[in-house]
């Protein structure tokens, strides 16, 4: 299993929710999150005084999927989230040992 | 501010329309105070929101109580060039209904009232240099110190029937000396005393709320009609009409030349530009509106918008913590407004003075607006930061440092502004404040 991680723009959040639904994803978890790539933020001018603000606002989106699918969505994501602009974000998938639905007591794939 | 000088051979008489005019004024004055509340709540930080309102709107408590106790009496009796007093004012308890301000067609109480809420707003103007750090209780005190021993004589000087600045001709129609020069060198000596904020340069100190400040700007800019339109104490010779429309051309300007300033110089038309250049434009116009022609005022505004966006960026060189700017734009407008009168006052107004660019083109009056604006400023200046000092000894001006750096509200008011906890914010937090408010409940009940 892989759990894939993707901090993207928090107005993109609709469109992978759909993509992700049409790929036949069951379930996602959402965080909002903040950070900042290569663009380091933006400023703002305060009568005068410049503020860089570093951290801009994203959202954190983690999908856990079965190791052939994973980087079908990965791709799926991409796509949904990708507006050409700079600060689309980043998408990453990591190695899963175990995964557990806590209601049943299911564990690997079943657990998706 | 109207001479206090019986000019008509006939003795006036009470004028229900001049006196509904100023009942109304003197309530768009006291609206200005939270509006202030506002326009400056909504710069700070988030955690000393409630701090910043409660140090504008105490002073609708104290100021109150004091005006009608003896500030009324001090600033507008009658006794040497320096201070005034009458014995019948004092607690404003042998005052007939319908005893008239003297020269005027309207009652004392009218006129008692309506200067009491200039001297609500003026020390909560100086507030606004000390956001985050100052103990309210400390506040309170010198408040009532600073209405007591500047602002009180101050306003004898200039709008007294007997004040030195007032006999000398010095011009300040609605309180561009007494009020903006006053509070905006009171706040510059206060802050050479107490010191910056803990993080002054370092810390991103950008304001919480705009739309609270543009709230507040607009309703100083409403409120101040009154503050302005109504310092001609009537409307029976169309000078106040001339001061409602200076005041409104003057703010437009302000904020256009404001706004045109920021966006050669930083790149960006900024909301707090708007607000703040409107502000600018106010204060200018309030000593120089019943004396200039709306051109006049246009070039006022104009001036002291483009020189207030160019003064506010003073304290980041000087390194002096002027937390919201009230030298920038109280003090620098109210010297650029006091100032230009000398050169723009055309002699049809509320008085005969010319400046240098009217009647016989001479420097006269702009000398006396210079001594009016140096004596108050010094006075203001030299008298604040004493008293802080004083304060500052014995029961001590600021709140600890790590009050100040987890928000004054919490320390002083034992409140905070907002709530987050409905906002994905605060979960934790609600719950464990769950325990705290089921033992209140509980002692609630026992008691």
């Amino acid at each position: 299993m892989k759990l894939i991680t993707a901090v993207v723009k928090p107005h993109r959040l609709d469109e992978i929710k759909e993509a992700l639904q049409a790929f036949g994803v069951h379930g996602l978890t959402v965080t909002e999150a903040s950070g900042y790539g290569r663009q380091r933020g933006h400023t703002e001018v305060y009568r005068g005084a410049e503020y860089t603000v570093d951290l801009v606002p994203k959202i954190r989106i983690e999908v856990l999927a079965e190791d052939d699918d994973a980087e079908q969505l990965i791709e799926v994501i991409v796509k949904a989230a990708r507006t050409g602009k700079i600060g689309d974000g980043k998408v990453w998938a990591l190695p899963v040992d175990t995964a557990v639905r806590v209601r049943t007591g299911e564990r690997g794939p079943d657990a998706l | 501010m109207a001479p206090a000088i019986t000019l008509a051979a006939e003795a006036p008489k009470l004028s229900a329309a001049n006196t509904g005019f100023m009942l109304i004024c003197s309530a768009l004055v006291l609206i200005m105070t939270p509006g202030l509340a506002f326009f400056y709540g909504g710069m700070v930080r988030v955690k000393s929101t409630l701090n910043m309102l409660m140090m504008s709107f105490i002073s609708m408590g104290i100021i109150t109580i004091l005006w009608v106790l003896y500030g009324f009496s001090l600033a507008f009796g009658e006794h040497n060039g320096l201070i005034g007093w009458n014995s019948d004012w004092f607690g404003m308890g042998h005052v007939g209904l319908t005893a008239l301000w003297p020269g005027y067609t309207i009652p004392v109480f009218v006129f008692m009232v309506f200067q009491m809420m200039f001297a609500i707003i003026t020390p909560a103007l100086i507030s606004g240099a000390l956001a985050d750090r100052v103990k309210f209780s400390a506040w309170c005190l010198f408040i009532t110190l600073w209405a007591t021993i500047v602002y009180v004589p101050v306003a004898h000087w200039v709008w007294g029937a007997d004040g030195w600045a007032f006999k000398l001709g010095v011009i300040d129609f609605a309180g561009g000396t007494a009020v903006h020069i006053n509070a905006g060198a009171a706040a510059l000596g206060v802050i050479l005393v107490i010191g910056k904020r803990v993080g002054f340069k370092k810390d991103p100190m950008r304001p919480h709320s705009l739309p609270l400040v543009m709230l507040g700007a607009g309703l100083l800019w409403f409120g101040w009609f009154g503050f302005n339109a109504g310092s001609w104490l009537g409307n029976d010779d169309g000078v106040g009409a001339l001061m409602f429309v200076n005041t409104q051309v003057a703010t437009a300007a302000a904020m256009l030349a404001w706004l045109a300033y920021e966006k050669i110089r930083h790149g960006a038309f900024t909301t707090l530009g708007a607000a703040s250049g409107a502000v600018a434009g106010l204060v200018a116009i309030t000593p120089s509106g019943g004396a200039v022609s709306p051109l006049g005022a246009i070039a006022v505004g104009a001036i002291a918008g483009v020189a207030c966006a160019a003064a506010v960026g003073l304290k980041f060189r000087f390194g002096y913590d002027d937390s919201l700017d009230v030298v920038g734009v109280h003090m620098v407008g109210g010297i650029i407004g006091s100032l230009l009168i000398g050169f723009f006052a055309t002699g049809k107004g509320q008085s005969t003075a010319t400046g240098v660019f009217y009647g016989d083109h001479t420097w006269t009056q702009l000398w006396k607006q210079c001594a009016g604006v140096g004596a108050v400023l010094a006075y203001s200046l030299i008298v604040s930061a004493v008293l802080a000092f004083l304060l500052d000894k014995t029961i001590g001006m600021r709140v600890t440092e790590d009050e100040e750096i987890s928000g004054i509200d919490q320390a002083e008011h034992a409140e905070s502004a907002y709530d987050f906890s409905g906002t994905g914010g605060g979960v934790l937090g609600s719950a464990a404040h769950a325990p705290a408010l089921a033992a209140a409940q509980t002692r609630k009940v026992d008691a």
